[in-house]
């Protein structure tokens, strides 16, 4: 089986088709460790790509006004134990445009594996960006994964992202994302992370709402069982008038888990406001006690209530 | 024989005894109402038979259909045909209401069961059982979960109070079709107009039922405020 075909199949297993590769009206880029291995454009979708020292540079820019009505589906991974994929990404995404980026990393095998994505987003004045970004690590847990994205949103622009990794081990996890948000902006970034064994969890996730009536929300949802480390900081700045942030970070911990949450607010002009809730703990005792009331095991139970909380 | 039997339950929590040799019998396919002031142990009593953490008797015995279930934890009691509609019923983030209508061993449709509670299902069915709900819509769709179940014995928790709370007529709906398919149900309540539906309903007050009858008969002593154990003294401290 060739790289592609063994990457394709972990896409497989973790949920995705393939068969989307092949639909025209769909646009693509798949990247194999260092290599480009398939890609298709649409018009008003401009994508450049380049080979680095460490892996692939894209540019991908979205022309004025053109509204995608199917999601990119972007796909990287590294189908070996060992390896390294670094990803430089700069999108643009001119006035009025819009479209959904789902990105599907698969590292099936990782035993020593290390993935580093640096993105820098600029969305345009009134454009809409939707990012998904779903992992899927196998289960050794050999895997470092840094997440890295600057994004900008111009004056009533909205971006979502909404990052998991619910599926086989995590390994060690570090994003750090930083989002500024003009004047009617609309940010919103969820993610959600189940960690095992040793694995470890860094999320920082920082918030800057800058513009008049811009908002924002950071939404986070970890669940963590054995020796595994979740560290979650959620950052929301309010500097202008009418500017709404809230921070939500629920985490669920197990065995000898530890998790901490430390969400920050910071407002610096009077008609903003930025709210913020954490929570923290074992499984909800009224919510274990509800579902073994409908004869589910302490075990069942607490799978419903993790599951639904990860989404 | 009873499906139920409480046979001299005490229980106490942080130094305060609650359940003073309380004993209670019910009957299969009988609804029964449990009336009482509030810190008479309704609800503490709910959460022993349910089995629920914390809530084991200090002495005394449970049977529920000829089988002592003191030890048994809460999924084995559900196994053997116990469920409850909690008072403040718990909220799921990311479980629909679909999914949640079809946890255990479920015998209705949910789409018939929220249609008892007076749900439309076409508008509930994909919603998540989290705090978008109102209070009303939550303890709705708890019903609907025990309906759903067709327990051999439903404990229904206050399933009246609260703000938003569901219409005597609603309640009314439900206990006749817990009733129809065979459940018994005990049936937690301040309203007396809610416990005449009942077939009999007992009076707890100071930890221990004071007195059985019919509903009209324990509802008119409620009324008064009275009971025959402590002549209005802890009645009245409501």
């Amino acid at each position: 089986m060739n790289e592609f075909d063994e990457l394709m199949t972990a896409l497989g297993a973790a949920g995705g088709d393939r068969a989307i590769l092949e639909d025209p009206a769909t646009a693509h880029i798949v990247v194999v460790g260092k290599r480009i291995v398939s890609s298709r454009n649409l018009p008003g979708l401009e994508v450049e790509a380049d080979a680095t020292e460490g892996g692939v540079r894209l540019k991908i820019r979205l022309r004025e006004g053109i509204q995608l009505a199917t999601p990119v589906h972007t796909c990287f991974g590294v189908v070996h134990r060992e390896g390294e994929q670094q990803i430089e990404i700069e999108v643009v995404l001119e006035r009025n445009s819009s479209a959904r980026f789902i990105a599907h990393c698969l590292f099936p095998k990782a035993e020593h594996v290390r993935h580093i994505m640096d993105a820098h987003i600029e969305i345009g004045e009134g454009a809409s960006m939707g990012y998904q970004e779903r992992h899927f690590h196998g289960p050794h847990g050999g895997i470092e994964v840094i997440p890295r994205a600057v994004v900008r949103i111009g004056k009533g622009g909205r971006y979502s992202s909404d990052f998991t990794l619910t599926d086989g081990r995590v390994g060690s996890l570090d994003i750090d994302y930083d989002v500024e948000a003009a004047e009617d902006a609309v940010v919103e970034l969820t993610a959600r992370v189940f960690g095992h064994g040793s694995d470890t969890i860094r999320i920082r996730e920082r918030v800057v709402l800058d513009g008049e009536n811009a908002r924002g929300i950071i939404k986070t949802r970890i669940a963590v069982e054995d020796d595994a480390l979740a560290e979650v900081t959620g950052i929301t700045e309010g500097n202008a008038a009418g500017a709404r942030g809230h921070v939500d970070c629920m985490e669920i911990i197990r065995d000898r888990a530890v998790a901490k949450a430390i969400p920050i607010v910071s407002v610096t002009n009077p008609q903003a406001k930025v709210t913020h809730e954490a929570a923290i703990g074992s499984v909800d005792k009224h919510q274990m006690e509800t579902l073994m009331a409908h004869g589910l095991t302490p075990e069942e139970a607490v799978d419903v209530i993790v599951k639904g909380m990860l989404g | 024989m009873n499906l139920l039997e409480l046979c001299d339950i005490s229980y106490s929590a942080t130094g305060r005894e609650i359940l003073t040799g309380l004993s209670l019998s019910i009957k299969a396919g009988e609804v029964h109402a449990l009336l009482g002031t509030n810190g008479t142990g309704k609800s503490t009593l709910a959460s022993m038979i349910m089995g629920c953490h914390g809530f084991q008797p200090a002495s005394g015995e449970i049977f529920f259909n000829g089988t002592l279930i003191n030890d048994l934890k809460i999924h084995e009691r559900a196994r053997l045909g116990i469920c409850m509609a909690w008072q403040e019923p718990a909220r799921f983030e990311g479980l629909r209401v679909r999914d949640y209508l079809t946890l255990g061993t479920v015998t209705e449709e949910p789409e018939s069961s929220l249609r008892l509670v007076g749900l439309e299902p076409s508008r509930y069915l994909d919603r998540m059982v989290d705090r978008s709900l109102s209070g009303g819509e939550r303890k709705r769709i708890e019903l609907a979960s025990v309906l759903a179940l067709r327990p051999k014995l439903a404990i229904l928790d206050e399933p009246d109070s609260g703000i938003d709370m569901l219409s005597t007529d609603d309640i009314i709906r439900v206990l006749e079709r817990l009733r129809n398919g065979g459940s018994a149900v005990l049936l937690i309540t301040h309203r007396d107009e809610i416990a005449a539906a009942a077939d009999r309903a007992s009076q707890i007050c100071g930890g221990r039922i004071v007195s059985t009858g019919s509903p009209g008969q324990i509802a008119a002593s409620f009324k008064t405020r009275k009971c025959i154990s402590c002549d209005g003294e802890v009645c009245n401290d409501e």
